[in-house]
């Protein structure tokens, strides 16, 4: 059964990246691109957890963590940079 | 407004106290060696870095503050189920609209608490905080009653974190 | 393994999955980008939720002691989400995207740009 629902969910996540795709490449504005390149990085997040999970390893949390502070932090800088022009005022 | 530290070698308690589980859970363990560490760092890090800070109000009534965490959480999860069914239905019968809630509170921390509370409940996204900081400017999914939600925001999160923060 | 935790964690992955889907699906088919804001932001944060506590509840039951480290990803996520929507919306107002029609109180928009009362 745990079998049948990690692969569920996995099909799921890959879908819903391919969905965040379409909307990076169909626009239409900018914002709308950096939206669908943060729902990305927070779905990579999920996926690596359910390769944690189905591997039975505690190996890639770390990994995780990571693409979470580098997607927040990203996305930050990218908001300020279309908001602004410039990153440091 | 109480800004003074309560104690002068413990700047910052709830920084302390946040540095202490973060780094326990980091390291998924509750070895004694890493206690010690732990114990260590959150002594020092606030220590050295408490005179970068800005001066914020500081929390006043933690049982209130634990119930308005538990609320939260409770509306994150009804919040979620209904956006769901927003999602799934037919765009014609979405109804989004601006509205302005006034806020009353005053300084920034709390300010910031409320927008990010608004943000993770329901259909409700905060977009912009007026200058004066008179006005919260929220987006709201489907709009059917404008003043029932800024009641709703009034009542259920602004009015605990004026007792939390005594503001 | 016995059979109500992998229940558990089975219904936790399914339902964390079929949210973060939907935050998905709500990003592709809603009309203007500030209804689009509002499903990543929400859906896709419970999905996480659900998918790490589903890993804690099976990592704690494998390996025999609590192991609670994916909450720091659900507390970081919960954090960083309304920051991130926040930021989004200001800079869509900075350059005055399309929005629907019948959106209420249109407006509201232009004087939020401008960050003057209403």
């Amino acid at each position: 059964m745990l079998n049948t629902a990690l692969m569920i969910a996995a099909v799921l996540v890959c879908l819903s990246l391919i969905l965040n795709l379409w909307r990076l490449f169909r626009g239409p504005s900018r914002p709308d691109r950096i939206l669908a390149l943060d729902t990305m990085y927070i779905n990579s997040i999920a996926l690596i957890i359910l390769f944690g999970i189905s591997s039975g390893t505690t190996l890639y949390f770390e990994a995780a963590l990571l693409i979470a502070m580098l997607g927040f932090v990203s996305t930050a800088a990218m908001c300020k940079y279309i908001l602004r022009g410039d990153l440091i005022e | 407004m109480n800004t003074q530290p309560r104690f002068r070698l413990l700047p910052m308690p709830i920084h302390s106290l946040l540095l202490f589980v973060v780094w326990l859970l980091l390291n998924n363990t509750v070895a004694p060696g890493h206690l010690v560490l732990a114990a260590f760092l959150a002594f020092v890090i606030p220590l050295m870095t408490s005179g970068m800070q800005d001066k914020q109000p500081s929390f006043h009534k933690p049982l209130v503050c634990i119930r308005y965490v538990l609320m939260v959480i409770w509306d994150i999860i009804v919040a979620n189920f209904e956006v769901a069914l927003l999602v799934i239905r037919p765009n014609k019968r979405l109804n989004p609209g601006f509205i302005a809630v006034p806020i009353e509170i005053e300084h920034e921390l709390p300010i910031t608490i409320l927008a990010s509370t608004v943000s993770l409940t329901p259909g409700t996204v905060s977009a912009e905080i007026s200058e004066d900081k008179q006005w919260l400017y929220v987006h709201v999914l489907h709009l059917t009653d404008k003043e029932e939600v800024i009641a709703l925001i009034k009542q259920r999160y602004e009015q605990p974190l004026r007792e939390i923060f005594a503001c | 393994m016995e059979f109500w935790i992998e229940l558990v964690v089975s219904v936790f992955l399914v339902v964390g999955a079929v949210f973060v889907f939907i935050g998905s699906l709500g990003l592709a088919k809603l009309p203007d980008f500030y209804t689009r804001l509002h499903a990543p932001t929400k859906a896709t944060t419970l999905g996480m939720g659900c998918l790490l506590a589903a890993s804690v509840i099976l990592v704690t039951y494998q390996q025999g002691y609590l192991s609670l480290h994916e909450l720091l990803i659900t507390l970081f996520l919960l954090i960083t989400a309304p920051v991130t929507a926040h930021m989004l919306a200001k800079t869509a107002m900075h350059h005055k995207l399309d929005i629907i029609e019948r959106t209420s109180d249109k407006e509201l928009s232009k004087r939020a740009r401008e960050r003057l009362a209403p």
